[in-house]
């Protein structure tokens, strides 16, 4: 029953909505209070997993192969939360930073679409169920790409439509392929006739098309490019909310898929990956170097930590699998909060140019440390959750011999240092330059949703120990997904 | 009629790359929904494809493995659902966009000239 809330709880939101789209202050107050059941719900899920093993649940009790499926591991619960928290801290953020005239247009309903997506993709265990819940959350979030419609917001609201149908077509026709050849949508059953039947070559084909699909969705090289230029235009929260949660909903679906089919043919999978998250990390540091727009730097360095997450998959031991999934989580959540601090900046000083900014820590000191918190950690200096991700994934990587991508890693943590070192001296130490914006106020509940974030951030580090042994039994239930399998199939 | 079908696939496909790669704006979404139907398609033939019997059988007469495969049908149903509802979404999106900012073809969006 717990699995179908994470749905019901956006789908009734959204019912309760949209016919009461003039009341501006209902909309924000309802909404803040429906996510924040949504956290609990998933927080409540994510602890039943862990002592319950996988959760599933039969819709409609058609019988596992037939009807549709919801399943909850242990991968699916952790990036539930995560994206559930990082919804959570979006809302605060809304509260005085989203203006009427967009909350009228339907923001908060979009949102609610928007989770209902991510969190059906999360848990469905059907792979055209899966397709329809990206649409679901694809559609919402077009429309929210381009809410307000300014000429900016347009410009990048085709490149990402166009980006995105592409992929969607991609997905639909490698789904209509598959079935074709194995005969079943469930992805359990899916797995199990793999294992059985021969004709390795022709399914690789098929998951070629998958993992473009993929690619392009979660911006992997070569595909990445459509993200920078679109990421930059909505109104900042908008930004945060997607890097927490939609490349993140393409990273799991690689998750799922590499565990449950790919892995079966590592000698041909394994060096691919490994290419693609080299190069992947590498050209989105070096491409995050250029810019000098607040926003454009952190949206290049999203494609530059997909990169490490695609590691920790390719080497695929319990380790990597454990440090992919612990900075998934990071990254969901002190992504976001740089994303949100930047937002704070142009509050603050009218601008997210570099150029035109200087002097920050200074005038808020406090600011400071809502950017300086997520960029160490996302540097990954200790204390922090970032340190503990890229620890464990450089030493898994280096354990299985993986020397090359492991040397790439650290360099690529080198070069994030030197673009938040750029931030932050340009923004926050830098004098300010003559000719400068006129300094706003910061909104109250746009520093406490922030503070949220940062704090978060810290606790996982704090805490790396007992979450790392979540990520490692998710891990595990990845590399071993005959526990997933039976819970789906079998137990009824 | 496989065969015909894996050609009209193929020219859906090729035509709608082809519209892709142009300038305009317009001719992008066109191309998007021929790719969109291409796909529609493939999916149609990976049911199978049966002629000429009756779709439901009697008790144990008949074969029921002759049968074209029932599910994808419902799985194209969902998918021209979904690209019809993202086409007039992309088809309003350039309206805006032109009447905002006058583009239409893909060498005014770039950044640079903006």
């Amino acid at each position: 029953m717990m699995l179908v809330l994470p749905l019901l709880i956006p789908l009734f939101s959204i019912i309760v909505l949209i016919p009461l789209l003039g009341f501006t202050k209902f909309q924000k107050w309802f909404s803040l209070a429906a996510v924040g059941v949504l956290t609990a719900v998933s927080v409540l899920l994510l602890i039943n997993v862990h002592n319950n093993g996988v959760a599933v649940l039969q819709l409609g009790s058609w019988k596992a192969p037939f009807g549709i499926t919801l399943a909850a591991d242990m991968l699916a619960a952790i990036l539930l939360t995560a994206t559930s928290c990082t919804a959570l801290a979006a809302m605060i953020y809304s509260i005085g930073f989203i203006d009427e005239k967009r909350v009228k247009a339907g923001y908060y309903p979009l949102v609610f679409g928007m989770l209902m997506g991510v969190d059906g993709a999360f848990l469905t265990g059907d792979l055209f169920n899966l397709y329809v819940w990206y649409e679901v959350m694809l559609t919402s979030s077009f429309v929210l790409m381009v809410l307000g419609a300014t000429s900016e917001q347009l410009k990048g609201g085709v490149k990402y439509l166009a980006m995105n149908f592409v992929a969607s077509i991609f997905f639909v026709s490698a789904i209509g392929i598959l079935y074709g050849m194995i005969g079943s949508l469930n992805m359990a059953d899916i797995a199990v006739r793999i294992r059985e039947s021969e004709g390795a070559l022709t399914l690789n084909g098929v998951f070629m098309l998958f993992l473009i699909a993929f690619s392009i969705k979660a911006a992997l090289f070569p595909f990445f490019f459509w993200l920078p230029a679109s990421y930059h235009t909505p109104p900042i929260v908008i930004t945060a909310l997607f890097s927490g949660t939609l490349t993140k909903v393409a990273i799991y679906t690689l998750f799922r898929f590499y565990g449950l089919f790919i892995s079966r043919d590592p000698s041909f999978w394994e060096p691919f990956f490994l290419l693609i998250a080299g190069i992947t990390m590498t050209v989105g540091v070096l491409m995050a170097a250029s810019q000098n727009d607040i926003r454009k730097i952190l949206s290049f360095h999203i494609i530059s930590q997909i990169g490490y997450m695609v590691m920790g998959l390719a080497i695929f031991t319990v380790g990597s699998l454990a440090g992919a999934i612990f900075f998934t989580v990071h990254n969901i959540l002190a992504k976001s909060c740089l994303f949100l601090s930047g937002g704070l900046v142009k509050q603050r000083s009218g601008s997210f140019e570099l150029g035109r900014l200087g002097g920050l820590y200074r005038k808020s000191p406090y600011l400071g440390i809502l950017f300086f918190i997520p960029a160490i950690s996302l540097i990954g200096i200790p204390p922090t959750s970032g340190f503990f991700g890229k620890f464990f994934l450089i030493q898994s990587g280096i354990v299985t011999g993986h020397y090359i991508i492991s040397a790439f890693a650290v360099l690529v943590g080198l070069l994030t240092m030197f673009s938040m070192i750029k931030i932050w001296n340009e923004a926050f130490w830098k004098e300010e330059p003559e000719e400068h914006q006129p300094a706003g106020k910061m909104d109250p509940a746009a520093i406490a949703a922030t503070s949220l974030l940062m704090a978060l951030v810290v606790l996982m580090g704090v805490f790396a120990g007992p979450i790392s042994a979540l990520c490692l039994e998710a891990g595990r239930q990845i590399v071993q997904p005959e526990a997933y399998i039976n819970a789906v199939l079998f137990n009824h | 009629l496989p065969f015909v079908l894996a050609v009209l696939i193929g020219v859906l496909y090729g035509s709608g790359v082809f519209l892709m790669l142009r300038r305009s704006i317009f001719k992008l979404v066109i191309g998007l929904i021929l790719l969109g139907h291409g796909t529609n398609l493939l999916l149609f033939t990976g049911s199978g494809l049966t002629a000429s019997l009756p779709p439901f059988l009697h008790g144990d007469q008949g074969d029921s493995t002759l049968l074209a495969d029932p599910l994808p049908q419902a799985l194209i149903l969902t998918a021209i659902v979904i690209g019809l509802g993202m086409t007039a979404f992309a088809l309003v999106l350039i309206c805006q966009l032109y009447a905002q900012t006058a583009v239409r073809d893909f060498d005014e969006l770039s950044e640079n000239k903006s």
